[in-house]
């Protein structure tokens, strides 16, 4: 499993290996929106939690394609698949790949661009908290959806439509503790329910992308 | 020990896209032996290949090979172009728990080659390359699909020794080839013989499994 973890972080960072691809996609995005919505710091601070949160969720869209259709182009996963390894593993750690990659730094990232939308103070905390337990569930959805649409060429579009409705949960409650974390109200209630979800995915769709996976293989 | 190592196929049938290729093939193979598969194009070597390697399951029929087994090597190398020669293979043999790479780059003559990248090899090198994997698996039995596209004659005749030597230290090998691999010991299995009769499966639902 660390092989395969060294590997795919290796290939990430190496040339066009996509690292930075959703990043700078959400910084784009981001330093758009004042342009786009017109100056009102008051209106801004409002809408800043919704707009990185979504930002960071198309961004996460964007490279999740990359996930499963280059190893399954050039065979490497039907030499995975008859691995010693586990293909549960392989989706967890593909996913993990993902996370580290794309999740990671749009957590790290979105407090930054939060001062630019004129987001509130103790909201940047929470904006990064709520980042930080809902992308794991992104990558992961998004490893499934991956698994789903492997062997299809350009299956970009249908992962989008497949895997965006998956995302409304996490999107709905990630937004909501970083909204509340802005405005300075109590939001135990979203920050759990968005724990919940993201716990539940980790549980439960490693397998059912590995099943996936073998179908779409045959 | 000897049973558990047997390769034993029994009346298999497989289809590809829905359409049976081949059925009722049998064939055994004990250590140290290799067979070679002879069938024209689209006959259903690389299918029964895939099933013998568990990437897809048979129509009907038994396959009994040794327990994680299985080297499969396939038309693609499974090759990451932007990796040294020596990161790819280093790869494949940490994923089998083979910790030593340096007989297989050796074996294959990649030695001179092993911090390129694989993306900068040509065919045939690369070639070389998905082959050195198998001896980085620890696998006693290699199925290997059309193992000579793009070698040239050396590299046929080096490719063929480390077969040989597969098979003397007790593994098997299950090969699909058009060319003459120097192997005069290895069984031919000719295919034609055991072409699927019908055109179409009654109950074709691979879509929605």
């Amino acid at each position: 499993m660390n092989a395969l973890l060294i590997r795919d972080l290796r290939l990430a960072v190496r040339a066009g290996g996509g690292f930075g691809l959703g990043l700078s996609f959400f910084l784009i995005l981001v330093a758009l929106i004042p342009f786009g919505v017109g100056p009102e710091t008051e209106l801004l601070a409002r809408i800043a939690p919704g707009i990185l949160w979504v930002g960071a969720l198309l961004s996460c869209l964007l490279s999740l394609d990359r996930i499963f259709a280059l190893d399954y182009e050039d065979g490497s996963l039907d030499l995975l698949a008859t691995a010693p390894l586990p293909l549960e593993a392989v989706v967890a750690v593909k996913a993990l790949v993902h996370w580290l990659t794309t999740g990671v730094p749009l957590t790290l990232a979105a407090p930054v661009l939060g001062v630019l939308l004129n987001l509130p103070w103790p909201g940047h905390l929470w904006l990064m908290a709520s980042l930080a337990l809902g992308t794991p569930a992104l990558s992961m959805i998004g490893a499934f959806g991956a698994a789903l649409t492997v062997g299809l060429k350009r299956g970009g579009l249908l992962l989008s439509l497949l895997v965006l409705p998956l995302y409304v949960p996490t999107l709905i409650f990630g937004a909501e503790v970083a909204r509340r974390g802005a405005a300075g109200m109590a939001l135990e209630t979203p920050l759990l329910v968005l724990a919940g979800v993201s716990l539940a995915t980790l549980a439960l769709l490693p397998f059912a992308a590995a099943a996936v996976l073998r179908v779409n293989l045959r | 020990m000897r049973g558990a190592m047997e390769c034993m196929v029994q009346d298999l049938s497989v289809a590809r896209g829905g359409v049976p290729l081949l059925q009722g093939v049998g064939f055994s193979l004990v250590p140290g032996e290799a067979l070679v598969l002879r069938a024209p194009n689209g006959a259903g070597k690389t299918t029964l290949l895939r099933c013998l390697a568990g990437l897809q399951p048979p129509l009907s029929g038994q396959v009994n090979l040794p327990e994680e087994g299985v080297a499969y090597a396939s038309h693609a190398d499974g090759i990451k172009t932007q990796l040294s020669v020596r990161e790819n293979l280093r790869f494949w043999a940490s994923v089998h728990g083979v910790a030593d790479i340096g007989e297989a780059l050796e074996r294959f003559d990649l030695v001179g080659l092993q911090t390129r990248l694989a993306g900068h090899l040509s065919a045939g090198q690369k070639r070389r390359l998905g082959l050195a994997r198998l001896l980085v698996t620890g696998r006693p039995l290699w199925l290997l699909d059309e193992p000579t596209v793009s070698l040239d004659t050396s590299a046929v005749a080096l490719f063929g020794d480390v077969v040989r030597s597969h098979l003397a230290g007790g593994g098997m090998a299950i090969i699909a080839t058009h060319i003459d691999l120097g192997l005069p010991e290895a069984r031919v299995l000719e295919l034609g013989a055991f072409k699927a009769r019908a055109d179409t499966m009654d109950t074709f639902d691979e879509a929605f499994l």
